[in-house]
C-alpha cells in the first residue's frame, strides 16, 4: 500500500455535515427556518471548498489521509483520498449545495411539513456519502454504507402516509438484506485473506479462496452495491421510493444513494477483487449481463410510464447500469468511462429531476400527458430539460457522450460487440422516452389553452436547474473543466489496471 | 444374579430413590393444577437434592465430625462439608418457600383462588 | 484498599439492611442510602478494574482460610468489567426508580430499594466469586430479590413472579445437583482447584452429566431458548422501576457463570467439549430465530423487548459455542452492549409510560414530536439491536462472525445475518410507530405544556447514559476487547 501523508481534511469533511445534521435536529424546531437553512449552507460551502482543495494532491497521485483509531481488532478506521473517491466526493459536495438551494425553493413553495427532519437526514446522508468516498478499507466503507441506508429511510417516508410507509419498508427490506449479506461477505473475505484495505487493482489473488466460495463471496459483496444501484431484478425499491419529495428523489438518484451503490460495486470489483480475480471467478461476466439486461429492459419500461418522475426513475435504473457495465467490462477505458459516468449522470439526472419538481410545484402536474404545451409557461425550465435529455441520450458535446464513448471504447477493446450494440441501442431508447416529453412541452397547438401565462418556478429552484444544465453542457465540451474530473477518472482507470499515464 | 442386584442396591440404591424423588417433584410441578401443590412439589425436589448430598457424604465406619481424642485420622470421620452446605441449602429453600407462600396469599387475595384455570381466567382482566 | 472486592459487595448489603429501617424515619432516606451505596460500589468497581489491569487478577480470600477450604473472590479483567456493568445499571435504574415510588407507603418504598440493592449485590457476588457453592448462594439472593421485584409489578406481576419462582427453584436445584456431582468427583468447591482436579481425573461421563444439569440450570436463569418460558411475562410485569435492571443485567450473570464452567472449570481438554458446544450452539441458533419471530407478533413494547432478549441472549451463548478468542470477546462485548441496549430501551419505554401510562406500540404514534430525545434514543437503541454501525451491536456481531469464520463455522455467520434481519423487522416497526404512524390521542398522566415536554431529569439521565454507552462501547470497542482478551487468551480454544 502506498504510504499516506497525514492530512485531516477527509475527516473534517465527514464531520462537517454530521455536526450540521445534529444541530439541525436539536435546534431545528426552535429557530427560524432561515437560520436552520443557514446551518446547511454553513456546512456545505466549507465542505465543498475542502474537497476542491484536495484535487491538486489527488491529481499529483499523492495519497493523503489519516487513521482515526482502531475500529475493530486489527482494522483501523482509516480515511484516504484517491482519484476515484475524489470524483464521487466532488460530485456529491457540489450537488449538495445545489440541492439544498433547490430544496429551500421546493419545500417552501410546496409548504411541506417535517422540514427539520428532512434537512437533518439530508445532512446525515451527506456524512455517509463523504465517508464512503474517503474510506480506505472495507470496514470503514461498510460502516458508512449502513449509515447511509438508515439515514435515507426518513427521507423516503417523508410524507408519513400509507404509501410512504410501504415504500419505506420496501426500501429497508432491499437495502438491509443486501447490506447484511455484504457484511457476511466481508467477514468471510477477511477470514480468507486477512486484508481489508482498498488497493487499485484489488488484493484478492486467484488462489486465495477456493473457487465456488470465491464466486459466492463475490456475489455476496456486490449484492449490496447492485441493490442500491438498482440493477434488475433488484431495482423495485427505486421506483417505489418516488413517493418522496422531488429533492429527495434528486438526492437518491443523482447525488448519494444509487451512486453509493455504483461506487460500492466499483470498490468491490476493482479495488478488492481486482480484474484478475473478478474474471477468474466469472463474477464480472454475471454482473455485465445483468447490467445489459437492465439497460434494455428499464428503457423499455420507461417508455410506458406516464408519470414523469417514474419515467425518470426507470431511466436512472438504466443509466446506473452503464456504470455497472463499465465496471464489469474490466478494461481501463471502461473503468474511466464508468467513473466519469458517475459525474455525467449526476448532472444530467439531477437537472431532469429538478425540472420535474419545478413543474410539479408550479403547476401541480405529475403526468406527462398533462404537460402538453408547458414550454410556453416555463421556457427556461423546459430548455434545461431538453439539454439534459440530449445529454442522457449521449449526444456529442454533452457530458453523457464522453462517458459513454469511453465505455464503448472499453467494450471494443475487450472484443464485446454485443455490449457496444446495447449501449448504442439504449441511447436511441433514451431518446425515445425523453424526447416525447420535450416535444409535447413545446407543442404549438396548445400554447394558449392550458398554460397561458409565462410563470417560472421560484428563483431558488430555477437557479440550480440552470447551473446543473450548464454544467452538463460545459463538461461535455471540456471534460476537464474546473475540477479536472475527467483527468481524475482516467487516473483511477489507469491505476486500477496498472498502466502509467 | 440376585446378589448382584443386592450389591448395587446396597451401594447405589439410595441414589435411585433420590432420583425418583427428584423426578416426582419435577413431575408434580409440571402436572399439578393447584399452585399450592406446585409449591409442595418444589419443596420435594429440593429435599431430594439435599438427600443426594447427604448420601454421598456418608461412608462406612466413619463417625460424626466432632474431634475426639482417640480418633486422629481424617478417614475415620465423615466429611462435614456436604452437611454444612445442606444447612445453607435448607435455609435457602426455607426462604424460597416463604416467598412462595407470601406470593400465594397475595394471589389468593387478588384472584380469589389458587387454581391455575381461575388464575389464567383472572389474568385477562389485568393488563 | 486491600479488601476492595469485599467492599463492593458489602456496601449494597449494608445499605439494603439499613434501607428498611431508615425508611421508617423518612420515606426517602432509605432510597438515598441505597443510591449512595450503589454509587460507591460503582466507583470501587472502576478502581478494581484499573488495579486488575495493572497488577493482574485479584484473589481475595474471606476470613483468612487457605484456598481450597475458604471462600475466594477471584477477579480477572472479564468479571471486573461485568461488575462495572452491573453496578452502573444498578445506579441508573435506582435513579430511574425514584419516579415510580410516589404512591407507596414507607415500608413499600424502603422494601423496594432493599430488594434493589440486594439484587445488585447478588449479581455482583455471582460474578466475582470463585467458589461454586458461594455462587449458588448469590444465585439464590439474586433470584429471591428478583421474585419480589417482579411481584411488585401489580396483579399480573405476582403470578409471573410465582411461576418464575417455581422455574427458578428448579434451576437452582439442578445447579445444586451439578455441583453435587462435581463435588463428589473432586472433593473441592473452589473453582480453580476443581479445574485442576478435573484435569487429573478421568471422570468424563460424570462431568458430562453435571454439565447437562448446569446447562439447563443456567439456561433457565438466562432464559436461553427452550428454557425461556418464564421470561417474557416476568419482564413484562415486573416493577417498572426495576425492569431495566432485571431485563438488562439479570440474564447476563448466569451466562457469565456458564462461561466460567465451560471454559475455566471444564476447559478444552474435556472429552465431550465439542459436543457440549454444539448443543449450546444449536439451542442458541434456535433461540435467536424463535425469539425474533415471537417478538414480531407482539403489540406491547415490553413483550417485544422481552422476546428480543430471548434472541439476544442467544448471541452471547453463540459466542460461547464458537469458542475462539474473538468470538468469546464478542460474546462479552455483546453482554455489555446488550445490557445497555436493553436497559436503555426499557428506560425509554419507561419514560413514555411515565408520561402517558401506556406500553402499547399503537399508542406511540409520532411520539417524537413530544419527546424528541426519548425517540432519538429509542432509535439508537433499536439500531444497535439490529447491528447497524457505529453502535456496539454491530461490533459484537462483527467479532462473533469473525470468530465463526476463524473456526470455519460459516452457518453461524448466516444465522447472525438472518437474526439481525429479523431484528430489523420488529425494531423498524417500533421506529416506524415512533416517527411515522399517525398521531394518537394520548392522555398525559402528568400536566404537560405545549411542544416538547420530556420526562423528568432522573429518567432522562439513565436514558442518555445508556445511549452514550452504546455509542462509546461501539466506537472504542477495541479498548474493551483488549481488556477482555487479557483474561480470555488463557482459556479460549
Amino acid at each position: 500500500m502506498i504510504l499516506t501523508a497525514l492530512d485531516y481534511r477527509p475527516g473534517i469533511i465527514v464531520l462537517l455535515p454530521l455536526i450540521a445534521s445534529c444541530l439541525i435536529y436539536v435546534l431545528g424546531e426552535h429557530i427560524l427556518p432561515n437560520y436552520r437553512e443557514a446551518i446547511t449552507f454553513a456546512a456545505a460551502f466549507p465542505m465543498a471548498a475542502l474537497v476542491y482543495s484536495m484535487i491538486p494532491a489527488a491529481l499529483a497521485g499523492k495519497e493523503i489521509g489519516f487513521t482515526l483509531l482502531e475500529i475493530v481488532k486489527g482494522v483501523p478506521l482509516q480515511f484516504s483520498v484517491d482519484a476515484a473517491g475524489m470524483i464521487f466526493a466532488c460530485v456529491a459536495s457540489t450537488l449538495w449545495i445545489v440541492t439544498s438551494c433547490y430544496s429551500i425553493g421546493y419545500m417552501r413553495g410546496h409548504g411541506e411539513k417535517n422540514q427539520t427532519g428532512y434537512y437533518s437526514a439530508f445532512a446525515m446522508c451527506l456524512t455517509a456519502t463523504m465517508g464512503l468516498c474517503f474510506s480506505a478499507n472495507l470496514l470503514t466503507f461498510f460502516i458508512f454504507f449502513e449509515v447511509l441506508t438508515v439515514a435515507t429511510y426518513p427521507l423516503v417516508v417523508h410524507y408519513r402516509d400509507e404509501e410512504g410507509t410501504r415504500s419505506g419498508r420496501k426500501y429497508l427490506a432491499y437495502t438491509l438484506i443486501s447490506g447484511q449479506l455484504f457484511f457476511a461477505g466481508i467477514v468471510i473475505l477477511y477470514s480468507f485473506t486477512g486484508r481489508m484495505d482498498f488497493v487499485p487493482g484489488g488484493f484478492v489473488n486467484t488462489g486465495d479462496i477456493p473457487m465456488p466460495w470465491m464466486l459466492a463471496v463475490f456475489i455476496l459483496m456486490i449484492g449490496a452495491g447492485i441493490v442500491k444501484a438498482g440493477v434488475m431484478p433488484l431495482h423495485s425499491w427505486l421506483p417505489a421510493a418516488m413517493v418522496a419529495p422531488t429533492p429527495v428523489s434528486a438526492l437518491l438518484h443523482a447525488v448519494a444513494v444509487v451512486k453509493a451503490g455504483a461506487f460500492c460495486t466499483l470498490r468491490v470489483v476493482l479495488y478488492v477483487f481486482g480484474p484478475e480475480a473478478a474474471r477468474f471467478c466469472h463474477g464480472s461476466e454475471i454482473l455485465a449481463w445483468m447490467a445489459v439486461a437492465t439497460i434494455l429492459i428499464s428503457s423499455l419500461i420507461a417508455i410506458r410510464k406516464d408519470n414523469l418522475k417514474a419515467r425518470l426513475a426507470f431511466s436512472t435504473v438504466g443509466q446506473l447500469s452503464y456504470i455497472i457495465l463499465g465496471i464489469a467490462i474490466l478494461s481501463p477505458f471502461a473503468a474511466t468511462g464508468a467513473l466519469y459516468h458517475i459525474v455525467a449522470h449526476a448532472f444530467m439526472k439531477i437537472t431532469l429531476f429538478m425540472c420535474a419538481g419545478a413543474i410539479f410545484v408550479t403547476t401541480h402536474r405529475k403526468n406527462i400527458s398533462e404537460m402538453i404545451g408547458i414550454g410556453r409557461q416555463m421556457p427556461v425550465t423546459m430548455t434545461c430539460f431538453t439539454l439534459a435529455s440530449l445529454a442522457v441520450a449521449g449526444f456529442p458535446f454533452f457530458v453523457g457522450f464522453t462517458s459513454k464513448a469511453n465505455i464503448i471504447m472499453g467494450a471494443i477493446s475487450m472484443g464485446q460487440p454485443f455490449f457496444v450494440a446495447t449501449l448504442i441501442v439504449s441511447a436511441l431508447l433514451a431518446l425515445t422516452y425523453l424526447m416525447p416529453v420535450v416535444l409535447l412541452a413545446f407543442k404549438r397547438d396548445f400554447y394558449n389553452s392550458q398554460f397561458p401565462v409565462k410563470k417560472e418556478a421560484n428563483l431558488p429552484m430555477l437557479i440550480p436547474i440552470m447551473i446543473t444544465a450548464a454544467c452538463s453542457l460545459i463538461l461535455g465540451v471540456m471534460p476537464n473543466f474546473g475540477l479536472h474530473l475527467y483527468g481524475l477518472a482516467a487516473m483511477a482507470g489507469n491505476a486500477i489496471f496498472g498502466l502509467s499515464l | 444374579m440376585m446378589t448382584q442386584i443386592e450389591t448395587i442396591l446396597a451401594g447405589k440404591g439410595i441414589y435411585f430413590l433420590t432420583l425418583l424423588l427428584l423426578t416426582l417433584g419435577l413431575y408434580g410441578i409440571i402436572v399439578s393444577r393447584n399452585y399450592m401443590k406446585k409449591l409442595i412439589c418444589m419443596n420435594i425436589m429440593q429435599v431430594a437434592v439435599i438427600f443426594f448430598f447427604l448420601c454421598f457424604a456418608q461412608k462406612n465406619s466413619g463417625t460424626i465430625p466432632v474431634a475426639m481424642k482417640h480418633i486422629v485420622h481424617a478417614v475415620e470421620y465423615i466429611n462435614p462439608l456436604p452437611h454444612g452446605l445442606m444447612l445453607t441449602a435448607i435455609v435457602v429453600s426455607l426462604g424460597t418457600t416463604g416467598v412462595g407462600l407470601a406470593l400465594l396469599t397475595r394471589i389468593k387475595e387478588k384472584y380469589g383462588s389458587i387454581e391455575e384455570k381461575d388464575i389464567i381466567e383472572g389474568e385477562k382482566q389485568f393488563r | 484498599m486491600k479488601n476492595l472486592p469485599a467492599y463492593i459487595v458489602l456496601l449494597p448489603l449494608c445499605s439494603a439492611l439499613l434501607s428498611l429501617a431508615l425508611s421508617k424515619i423518612h420515606k426517602h432516606l432509605g432510597r438515598d442510602v441505597v443510591f449512595g451505596a450503589l454509587v460507591g460500589s460503582l466507583v470501587l468497581s472502576v478502581v478494581q478494574l484499573v488495579r486488575v489491569i495493572q497488577n493482574g487478577p485479584i484473589h481475595y480470600i474471606f476470613g483468612g482460610y487457605k484456598i481450597p477450604y475458604g471462600i475466594e473472590f477471584s477477579v480477572d479483567t472479564i468479571n471486573a468489567v461485568i461488575v462495572i456493568m452491573v453496578c452502573m445499571l444498578g445506579v441508573l435504574s435506582c435513579m430511574f426508580a425514584f419516579n415510580f415510588d410516589k404512591n407507596g407507603d414507607a415500608l413499600q418504598v424502603g422494601g423496594a430499594y432493599t430488594m434493589h440493592a440486594l439484587l445488585v449485590l447478588g449479581m455482583v457476588g455471582m460474578t466475582m466469586t470463585g467458589d461454586v457453592f458461594n455462587l449458588y448462594v448469590f444465585l439464590e439472593i439474586t433470584s429471591l430479590t428478583a421474585y419480589c421485584l417482579i411481584a411488585m409489578g401489580g396483579s399480573r406481576g405476582i403470578v409471573s413472579a410465582f411461576r418464575y419462582l417455581l422455574v427458578g427453584t428448579v434451576a437452582a436445584t439442578f445447579y445444586l445437583l451439578g455441583v453435587g456431582i462435581l463435588y463428589s468427583v473432586t472433593g473441592t468447591l473452589n473453582m480453580s482447584d476443581m479445574a485442576a482436579c478435573l484435569k487429573q481425573g478421568n471422570n468424563d461421563s460424570a462431568m458430562l452429566m453435571a454439565m447437562m444439569f448446569l446447562i439447563s440450570a443456567f439456561g433457565i436463569k438466562m432464559a436461553l431458548f427452550p428454557f425461556h418460558g418464564w421470561q417474557p411475562s416476568a419482564y413484562t410485569h415486573a416493577h417498572t422501576g426495576a425492569r431495566p435492571l432485571i431485563a438488562g443485567a439479570m440474564g447476563k450473570i448466569p451466562a457469565y457463570a456458564m462461561f466460567r464452567y465451560l471454559y475455566c472449570i471444564y476447559g478444552k481438554d474435556f472429552k465431550y467439549f465439542r459436543y457440549v458446544l454444539l448443543i449450546i450452539g444449536v439451542i442458541s441458533v434456535c433461540g435467536m430465530i424463535y425469539g425474533s419471530v415471537r417478538a414480531m407478533a407482539q403489540k406491547d413494547i415490553r413483550k417485544v423487548l422481552a422476546y428480543s432478549s430471548v434472541a439476544q441472549i442467544g448471541y452471547i451463548s453463540l459466542g460461547f459455542a464458537i469458542g475462539s478468542p474473538l468470538a468469546l470477546a464478542g460474546a462479552f462485548l455483546h453482554m455489555l452492549g446488550h445490557a445497555f441496549m436493553k436497559g436503555g430501551l426499557f428506560f425509554a419505554a419507561g419514560a413514555i409510560s411515565w408520561k402517558y401510562g401506556t406500553f402499547d406500540l399503537n399508542d406511540f404514534g409520532r411520539i417524537y414530536k413530544r419527546m424528541p430525545f426519548t425517540a432519538g434514543l429509542l432509535t439508537v437503541g433499536a439500531l444497535s439491536m439490529i447491528g447497524i454501525p457505529p453502535t456496539v451491536g454491530f461490533f459484537s456481531k462483527w467479532y462473533l462472525a469473525c470468530g465463526a469464520a476463524q473456526t470455519h463455522e460459516y452457518v453461524y455467520i448466516f444465522v447472525l445475518v438472518l437474526s439481525s434481519l429479523l431484528n430489523a423487522v420488529y425494531f423498524f416497526k417500533v421506529i416506524e410507530k415512533v416517527f411515522v404512524q399517525a398521531d394518537k390521542n394520548r392522555k398525559p398522566l402528568h400536566p404537560e405544556g405545549k411542544g416538547v415536554t420530556e420526562a423528568p431529569i432522573t429518567i432522562m439521565i439513565p436514558v442518555v447514559t445508556c445511549i452514550l454507552m452504546i455509542l462509546l462501547l461501539g466506537v472504542f470497542n477495541v479498548k474493551v476487547i483488549d481488556i477482555l482478551l487479557i483474561s480470555l487468551k488463557g482459556v479460549a480454544l
